[in-house]
């Protein structure tokens, strides 16, 4: 912390010969000030996507209230939403970090499955009697770190590809859970269990809360701290980050634990909301994680990603969902209709991203 | 570096005056004319009225500092960036290129500043993207490989086999790809953004004979470079870019002052040398001590120590492996054979968090692919190997992080001096200044410069050498890569010699000159 100051004693310093008085720093000032708030403007283009998020959702809520009437709107339906949203937002959440980190976790929705599965055994549900719902909690997080973590290790230290890294994981860890479940679903008995994730916090579902907190715990991680930063920056280009030292194999495993964890705490959630492990619990969740990550503005290629957009995101398909279930159209419809909303926040994404670099 | 020329008289002139020196009436009607032009970027008036005027068959430098305009200018030529406002005149007719490829259909090739280059396709495919050779649809391979030979000759680089994957090629072979595509081109123009950056004396030296050769073709060329001496060998006539506008145009090369040339780029007159070495004390102590470091097939048995206040720098070709030599002392590649200790210290080999811990730093050679985050912020970039030692638990300090940035963009008079910036929008020199001051930040122990003055603009090198020796006086040890030999005879202490990945000489840096250098490089190659 000593050094910076070498840097700055030569600002001071009249010592550079050539700095003639002739420089008028007065008026270079004042005009840096102008082009200062103009470029500030500009890099707010961040909050004008989450805008155009917000401005979709808005429509989306304006389209259920017009067709369903108070049937969407009401307090009632709202919750509905929300616990819609909560399982696919956790998995999102994580999904971000890795996204961001120029990486991919095709696995989330199976690992959350066999997460499921592993904490509502038999044998873990009666150890879950005895010592409380914690067991199955700890199994389900433990299940999930440890299946995220093995991506990690693979990626990271194997150097496999993560698309196919996890691409296997997505299939070893199905096939898995339906050797552990015996292709049977596994209702759950624990009740200080249902008594706890079933019920309500300040008139809203703990999954719900679940998800708040989950959100709200990412976008501090991601935007405020070094864990963070590091994301941005290995996703940015990995090779500076590793020159200006930063250990982006140790980094890449946290990521993929860390997506793993979600996965885990997801498969909690959705043991409440179905009282039931069963193997094929998640199936094709990580494509609507992975959809709602990009659709909230986070870039694919990596070195970009925004907590905000990817809730904003998952919010969007839930409100659709919701809305096409309230005037009972088939699920085929409503699967044409996320595949052109994909579609068409990508065009936006790209277009965003022209403007921002103009060319280059 | 900067010559002196006492010849000329200092004329007192207006720093916004334009000298209009009469129009070489002889070589006629200007092939190319840019008049007014402006380009505004959203938060940054680039160009704000250029004036350029260029002949047939004639080398027209453009000078200027760092973020002066000179490429957004080419690239508006190109057709790569649209012009708010101004005209392009093309044998005295109005045009307009909404395209790169327009640009092409016009007659301007130009070899960018930023290699262009596709680094997965061939070197074949890459001088032929966009106008690739063909007939009924199928691509004529064969015969886009005898002509990428032929051009690849011409340069000096028949070895390079066109059938070769880009990617595999150094940032010198990329730059010969990137010249070749141009050339296929049949250009009437070809515009050149400091295409010696990466390249070394002797391929300077087959450049310049190729620029003569299109010269005598009437061809015309562009040619942007901040080294003067290079200007004064090519050069016919200058026109000088400062600050977006159009401060002198066609200035005769032949009696033009290097001296007023600065001063009309920089405003003010830069009075400088290299600075002044104290000579390092004999009892001080070997801050960075490197035995029989080797990398399997790439160089072997370098030795060296660096003692605390020494600028030691090597010197060699392009591909001598001297870049290679400081990314594996850093632990960026893993050592096949030897040691690296710093402060008696060993390192444990291949692991850059090691490296780093024990205080040193690298400024790596490609600073796009290798250095920056090109969408982050600028203050970002330059605590990137500091925001942990800034933060309290993992919680970032972001205000720390910027005031830290905007002294050292002070004190390197980085511009535009705004740390919000994203570091894709700043000028090439500006970007590299970016680098340093991240080490700054970090305050080595042992500092590696690769390339350090690369793209960097006259008065900013004058400030990065006083910088390099500052920070030698405070202790640092310091290891310096450069391809000027003028710049690392005067900068360092201590020179060592590279030569096909072996040390072939040491010796204090006054006890050597430019042509004994360019001796001992040329017998190591042929050794
Ligand atoms: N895409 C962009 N968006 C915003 N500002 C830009 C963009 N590209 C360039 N600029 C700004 O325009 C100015 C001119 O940049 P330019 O790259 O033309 O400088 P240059 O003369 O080529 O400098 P150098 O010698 O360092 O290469 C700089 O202030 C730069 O920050
Ligand atoms: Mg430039």
């Amino acid at each position: 912390m000593s050094e910076p100051t070498i840097g700055a004693r030569t600002t001071a310093g009249d010592d550079i010969a050539h700095r003639l008085p002739g420089q008028d720093a007065g008026t270079a000032g004042g005009h840096q000030q102008a082009i200062d708030s103009g470029s500030r403007r500009w890099s707010s283009s961040g909050a004008a996507r989450n805008g155009g998020l917000v401005v979709a959702l808005a429509l989306l809520c304006v389209v259920g209230w017009a067709t369903a009437g108070s049937r969407f709107a009401s307090l009632q339906n709202v919750e509905v939403i929300l616990s819609l949203a909560a399982v696919t937002g956790v998995l999102a959440i994580g999904m971000t970090f890795v996204i961001t980190a120029g990486g991919i976790d095709l696995s989330v929705g199976s690992v959350l499955g066999l997460a499921s599965v592993w904490a509502s055994t038999l044998a873990t549900q009666a150890m879950a009697q005895q010592y409380g719902w914690v067991v199955m909690v700890g199994c389900a997080l433990a299940v999930g770190l440890g299946a995220g973590l093995v991506n990690g290790v693979l990626i990271a230290y194997g150097r496999v590809v993560a698309f196919i890294a996890t691409l296997a994981m997505l299939a070893a860890a199905r096939g898995l859970a339906e050797i552990i479940a015996g292709r049977r679903t596994q209702i759950v008995t624990v009740d200080s269990f249902l008594d706890i994730f079933r019920g309500d916090l300040l008139g809203l579902p703990v999954i719900v809360w679940i998800f708040l907190v989950v959100a709200v715990a990412g976008w501090f991680l991601l935007n405020r701290t070094t864990f963070g930063r590091r994301t941005v920056a290995v996703g940015g280009n990995p090779e500076a980050a590793r020159l200006a030292g930063i250990n982006v194999r140790r980094h890449t495993l946290y990521l993929y634990g860390l997506t793993g964890l979600a996965a885990g705490i997801g498969a909690v959630m959705m043991l409440a909301r179905t009282t039931a492990g069963s193997s094929t619990n998640g199936t094709l969740l990580e494509l609507d994680t992975i959809a709602a990550v990009v659709v909230g503005g986070t870039l694919l290629a990596g070195g970009r990603g925004t907590i905000v957009g990817t809730v904003l995101g998952v919010l969007i398909f839930s409100t659709l969902t919701n809305v096409f279930i309230q005037n009972d159209l088939n699920s085929s419809v409503q699967a044409v209709a996320k595949g052109a909303i994909i579609v068409g926040a990508v065009l936006l994404q790209q277009w965003f991203a022209r403007r921002d670099t103009a060319t280059t | 570096m900067v010559s002196d020329d006492r010849h000329g008289g200092e004329a007192a002139h207006d720093a916004m005056e334009r000298t209009q020196a009469p129009t070489a009436t002889a070589a006629g009607r200007p092939l190319l004319e840019m008049r007014g032009i402006v380009k505004v970027f959203p938060g940054a008036r680039a160009l704000d009225g250029v004036d350029l005027e260029v002949l047939p068959g004639e080398v027209h430098c453009l000078l200027g500092q760092n973020g002066a305009g000179k490429s957004t200018l080419i690239k508006v030529l190109a057709g790569a960036h649209q012009p708010t406002e101004g005209q392009i005149l093309i044998d005295g007719e109005p045009v307009t290129i909404p395209s790169p490829v327009a640009g092409l259909k016009l007659g301007v090739a130009t070899i960018y500043q930023e290699l262009d280059v596709v680094d997965g396709l061939t070197v074949a495919e890459n001088v032929f993207l966009g106008h690739e050779l063909d007939s009924a649809g199928f691509s004529r391979r064969r015969e886009a490989a005898r002509r990428t030979r032929e051009l690849l000759a011409r340069l000096g680089h028949g070895n390079i086999s066109p059938h070769r994957e880009v990617g595999t090629l150094s940032a010198a072979g990329k730059q010969v790809v990137s010249m070749a595509r141009a050339l296929s081109h049949d250009a009437r123009v070809i515009v050149m953004d400091e295409p010696s950056a990466v390249l070394d004396t002797g391929e300077v030296a087959t450049l310049f004979r190729i620029v003569r050769e299109l010269k005598a073709q009437g061809v015309a060329v562009v040619y942007i470079s901040h080294r003067m001496e290079e200007i004064r060998q090519i050069g016919d006539r200058i026109t000088v870019l400062k600050d977006g506008r159009t401060v002198a145009q066609n200035l005769p090369v032949a009696s033009t002052p290097t001296r007023e040339l600065i001063r009309l780029m920089t405003g003010r007159t830069v009075e400088f040398d290299f600075p002044p070495r104290p000579g390092v004390p004999a009892d001080a102590p070997v801050v960075l001590d490197v035995e029989n470091l080797g990398l399997r097939g790439v160089f072997e048995d370098v030795s060296l120590q660096v003692r605390a206040g020494e600028v030691v720098g090597l010197a060699g070709l392009v591909g001598a492996g001297r870049s290679e030599i400081l990314e594996t002392l850093y632990g960026a590649r893993r050592a096949t054979t030897g040691s690296v200790r710093v402060d008696g210290q060993r390192l444990r080999p291949g692991s850059v968090g090691a490296a780093v811990g024990a205080g040193i730093g690298l400024a790596p050679e490609e600073r796009k692919s290798q250095g920056l985050l090109l969408d982050e912020p600028v203050y970002r970039n330059i605590t990137l190997s500091t925001f942990g030692r800034f933060a309290r638990g993992g919680l970032l300090d972001e205000r720390a992080e910027r005031k830290v940035a905007r002294e050292q963009v002070a004190a390197l008079d980085l511009r535009p001096a705004q740390v919000e910036r994203a570091a894709r929008t700043l000028s090439g020199g500006n970007q590299q200044k970016a680098m340093l001051a991240r080490w700054l930040v970090h305050g080595c122990r042992v500092l590696l410069l690769d390339e350090p003055t690369r793209g960097v603009d006259v008065g900013a090198r004058a400030e990065i050498y006083g910088l390099v020796r500052r920070l030698a006086d405070a202790g640092t040890a310091v290891l310096v890569v450069s391809s000027e030999i003028p710049e690392v005879l005067g900068l360092a202490d201590r020179v060592l010699v590279v030569a096909e990945g072996r040390v072939v000489h040491q010796s204090a840096a006054t006890e050597i000159d430019e042509h004994r250098v360019l001796d001992l490089v040329m017998e190591g190659s042929a050794a």
